[in-house]
């Protein structure tokens, strides 16, 4: 049925592994460069979209056992969750708090639960555009 | 609560109970029962009396609102006893009348008396409250309650027409006479009528005091059926013949007078007139109106219907001319005459109509018709009827020796007295006044004399009856007959026996005046009795010559008449508001688009203009660089070739490059978030543009020849040039600084963030963002629900 596209298949094998690179590289600096939740979730889906322009929707499904649609829900929880953190601490709504931590490997981080809010952000954009993209291309 | 209270409220309380007797006590008819409510409530009524007549009022308040000035204060004093025995009385013998009027195994007795009891409540509280948001709820309650009787057998259609046009002419006038009472809440700060009485003078002189009265007027005129918005009472004779003797001849027509009469000591201080000649004139032109026409009716209850609107018109043109008193002296006023007939004529008026009513109800009843032309001859089969009927068409003719005779005489007396009037130039038309009452008490006389010999005299025709006549049951006998006695022995003892009581309502209506009610059957050769023995001999002659000047009724066209007015302005209305719809509410997108952006145009444009809004400022204006321009002129382009493209796809196409033009502007304004979300959105949404135009239809995907619209041009430009307009002018005038310095300084700090504009999207006003993700999510599941869940195509299948 489809032509072969070997070509294009062995190039999303590498293409993907660099735009799933760049698009945590974008999210995880958002909050000092560039970047952040949105652009970061949108890079995300547009990597998971190659993968099924260049295989075929059954077989990315088998592969990737993700519903976005649950996908994009629980990124709103985790936002509103975040919010709720600071709640239990005593201060308001959506109060972020952040802090400087040694790490193994990374050595002194910056920790920040500005960031899990930003993973709410990324977690429903890539949830809810694949969903987009994936609903109409099933539509007969 | 005190016991006033509970005795107004008590017909409401029993109503409840009403069909819970109905329906467990099925053996005994319901109206036994209910019977007991006015019967127990005259009584209770009439042991006050004495006490009213020594000059005492009784005064009993309950808060209901007190926040807004409401206290349910009951007030029973002349004027209000006087209403609440006339509701009591003859509520008990309409009560009586209907159990031997109404079958009880045909009709539906529960509902009857639960309407009644509703009603009767209402009209206590109406007449005696004394706060007047109180009384306009009482008022309304009458409204409803007379559309519920006036509809009693709804299965015809005639009692549905005339329950509908008797519901939207009072309603219209009970709102009228809302917004009167919220005027005068405006001027005096009260709605209590006490309160009121002691403002006359801040009342008389404000600005708004002349809208307040005619306001309260149209009320008062709508419910006593005043021309020209008579013509609801003869269509609401479809209800039961009870019903229209207890609310269209006793009571519900008489609130609109009751109205007028508690308000004398309030407005009658006007001293341009208009009350007593709004009042008066109008009360005198309906009194002739309608005994002129009750004249070529064929209808018993057609007939009586119209005489009460005549009679009303009698009672309100003599509250009018006494109103007059008031600005003359104090002592020997020769006005006053003139109120203490009107409310004798009230009570007289209340007394015949009731039974005559009940004689009409009998002879229906009796022989299955009410038409004249079919009746005859009925004298000897029901002489008790006839002798009641007699009576009260006499009293009605004003013949001595009935009651009837004597307020006519005291109603003569008061509209030649209008001619020795100077004030509100009476002087002028002022000789209308008894010339008008004359000519009205002479058709009176002719009605009067075609209702009882139409009816009992002449040659009995049988074969047009349904039955063969004979006398109703005694209980059917009992309240016409109590009625007909009352008119004799007020004829007879009028002084003895309601002296005193009309004094102390004239002293309620008009205060500070001295009464003293003298009625007399011989007051001397006056041109009173001229005028009396006139009326009986010219009456006499036309009743005997009715055949020869009937043809005057053809002169007038038919089409001019109120009721085809009525009748025709209904359906008028619902086409006119259909055409008002139909005419804008296309149905079509494009239309209600252009309304919205028209309405804005204008409205910002004007708001602009009448502003001095227009302002350019450029000492702001930062400078303009090669790529600025550059890359606007590129937008500017790729619009216009959206616009004038013939190709759906080049448009999509010139969007995208639209698109990221905007992007690249992004990049030379500093925005690298934007610049990267940009870019991205829009090959998205340039994508979805695509697959949308991939599924068009194959003819609508490149149109011939897309069609110029002027209309739709100069809206698009005028729209564009008023935001254009808006963004300079706004950017011309900025008032205030900027904050972002705050979050320049803040960014780092307590926020931990380099990023600025992250740091504002998720820290300083994530609350922004979680709902911009929810709106994405939801988005995504609506797009997941449209395209799954297609349930019409399902069903096809």
């Amino acid at each position: 049925m489809k032509p072969n596209d070997v070509i294009l298949q062995s190039v999303t094998k590498v293409a993907v592994v660099i735009i799933f690179t760049f698009s945590i590289y974008l999210f995880m600096n958002g909050h000092h460069n560039p970047g952040g939740g949105f652009i970061g979730g949108l890079s995300t889906a547009a990597a998971v979209v190659l993968l099924y322009l260049a295989f075929d929707i059954e077989k990315v499904r088998e592969n990737i056992r993700i519903d976005f649609k649950k996908l994009a829900a629980l990124g709103v929880l985790i936002a509103v969750c975040t919010g709720l953190g600071g709640v239990l601490f005593g201060e308001e709504f959506l109060t972020q708090a952040f802090g400087y931590k040694e790490l193994p490997i990374f050595g002194k981080t910056e920790l920040t639960s500005a960031l899990i809010f930003d993973t709410g952000v990324a977690l429903a954009v890539i949830g809810t555009a694949v969903n987009i993209i994936l609903s109409i291309s099933e539509d007969r | 609560m005190s016991a006033l209270h509970l005795a107004i409220l008590m017909p409401f309380i029993f109503a409840f109970f009403v069909p819970i007797f109905y329906k467990s006590l099925r053996k005994i008819h319901t109206g036994w029962i209910v019977l007991f409510i006015p019967v127990i409530l005259f009584i209770y009524f009439i042991q006050f009396i004495p006490t009213l007549l020594q000059g005492k009022e009784i005064v009993r308040s309950l808060p209901w609102i007190p926040s807004l000035n409401v206290d349910f204060t009951a007030r029973l004093d002349g004027l209000g006893i006087l209403f609440a025995l006339l509701i009591t009385g003859i509520g008990s013998l309409v009560v009586l009348y209907s159990i031997y009027y109404l079958n009880k195994d045909k009709e539906q007795l529960n509902t009857f008396y639960m309407y009644l009891l509703l009603f009767m409540g209402a009209m206590l509280g109406v007449v005696l409250s004394d706060n007047l948001i109180v009384l306009y709820t009482f008022w309304e309650l009458t409204s409803f309650s007379s559309f519920l009787l006036i509809g009693y057998w709804y299965e015809r259609e005639k009692s549905r027409y005339g329950a509908l046009k008797s519901m939207l002419i009072t309603v219209f006038g009970g709102l009228c006479l809302l917004g009167g009472i919220l005027i005068l809440y405006v001027i005096a700060g009260t709605f209590s009528i006490q309160e009121l009485m002691t403002q006359v003078n801040v009342i008389v002189n404000h600005d708004l005091f002349v809208f307040a009265m005619v306001l309260l007027l149209l009320g008062a005129f709508t419910k006593s059926a005043q021309f020209p918005f008579y013509i609801w009472l003869p269509d609401a004779m479809e209800a039961p013949t009870p019903v229209s003797a207890y609310l269209h001849s006793a009571t519900m027509v008489k609130a609109g007078i009751y109205l007028v009469a508690r308000m004398t000591p309030i407005f009658a201080f006007d001293s341009s007139g208009l009350w007593v000649w709004l009042i008066g004139g109008i009360g005198i032109f309906t009194l002739f109106w309608g005994s002129f026409n009750a004249v070529k009716q064929t209808d018993l209850k057609a007939i009586l219907a119209f005489s009460t609107v005549s009679q009303l018109g009698l009672i309100l043109s003599l509250f009018g001319v006494g109103a007059a008193a008031i600005h003359y002296d104090i002592d020997e006023n020769i006005y006053t005459v003139a109120i203490i007939a009107a409310i004798f004529h009230l009570i007289n008026h209340a007394t015949f109509k009731g039974s005559l009513f009940m004689v009409a109800g009998i002879v229906d009843h009796e022989t299955g018709t009410r038409d004249i032309r079919k009746l005859g001859g009925l004298m000897n089969f029901l002489p008790i009827t006839f002798t009641v009927a007699l009576i009260g068409t006499l009293s009605m003719a004003g013949i001595p020796p009935f009651n009837g005779f004597l307020s006519k005489e005291m109603f003569f007396t008061g509209m030649i007295r209008v001619l020795q009037l100077d004030i509100f130039n009476m002087e002028t038309l002022g000789v209308l006044f008894p010339v008008l009452a004359w000519v009205g008490s002479v058709f009176t006389f002719i009605y009067s004399m075609i209702f009882v010999w139409k009816t009992f005299g002449g040659s009995f025709q049988p074969e047009k009856m349904e039955k063969k006549p004979h006398e109703p049951p005694i209980g059917m006998l009992i309240p016409p007959v109590v009625l007909g006695s009352l008119v004799v022995i007020f004829g007879l003892f009028p002084n003895a026996l309601l002296g005193g009581l009309i004094e102390s309502v004239a002293y309620s209506v008009l205060p500070k005046f001295k009464y003293e009610v003298h009625i007399s059957h011989w007051h001397g050769f006056g041109p009173e009795l001229y005028m009396t023995i006139g009326v009986i001999v010219i009456g006499f002659a036309l009743y005997q010559s009715q055949g020869k000047w009937k043809k005057i009724y053809d002169l007038f066209p038919k089409k001019l008449t109120l009721n085809k007015l009525y009748d025709s302005f209904i359906p008028s209305l619902e086409t006119g508001s259909n055409l008002v719809i139909r005419s804008h509410m296309t149905g079509y997108l494009r239309s209600y688009l252009a309304y919205i952006f028209i309405f804005f145009i204008g409205f910002l444009g004007f708001t602009m203009w009448s502003m001095n809004a227009f302002v350019l400022n450029t000492s702001k204006v930062g400078e303009i660089s090669i790529y600025e321009i550059v890359l606007s002129l590129l937008i500017v382009i790729g619009c216009i070739t959206i616009v004038f493209a013939k190709s759906r796809l080049t448009s999509i196409i010139a969007l995208g490059a639209v698109g990221y033009t905007v992007s690249l502007l992004f990049v030379v304004f500093r925005a690298p978030d934007l610049a990267l979300t940009q870019l991205v959105i829009e090959t998205i949404s340039v994508a979805l543009f695509l697959l949308a135009f991939y599924h068009l239809p194959k003819k609508f995907r490149h149109p011939e020849t897309r069609r110029f619209k002027l209309n739709n041009a100069l809206i698009a430009i005028g729209v564009g040039l008023v935001v254009t307009l808006l963004a300079i002018s706004s950017y011309s005038t900025k008032l205030f600084d900027s904050i972002s310095q705050y979050y320049v300084d803040n960014t780092y700090d307590p926020a931990g963030g380099e990023n600025m504009v992250n740091v504002i999207l998720v820290d300083f006003r994530g609350f922004d963002t979680l709902f911009e993700i929810s709106v994405l999510a939801i988005a995504g599941l609506g797009i997941y629900g449209l395209i799954k869940l297609r349930l019409a195509r399902r069903s096809e299948k």
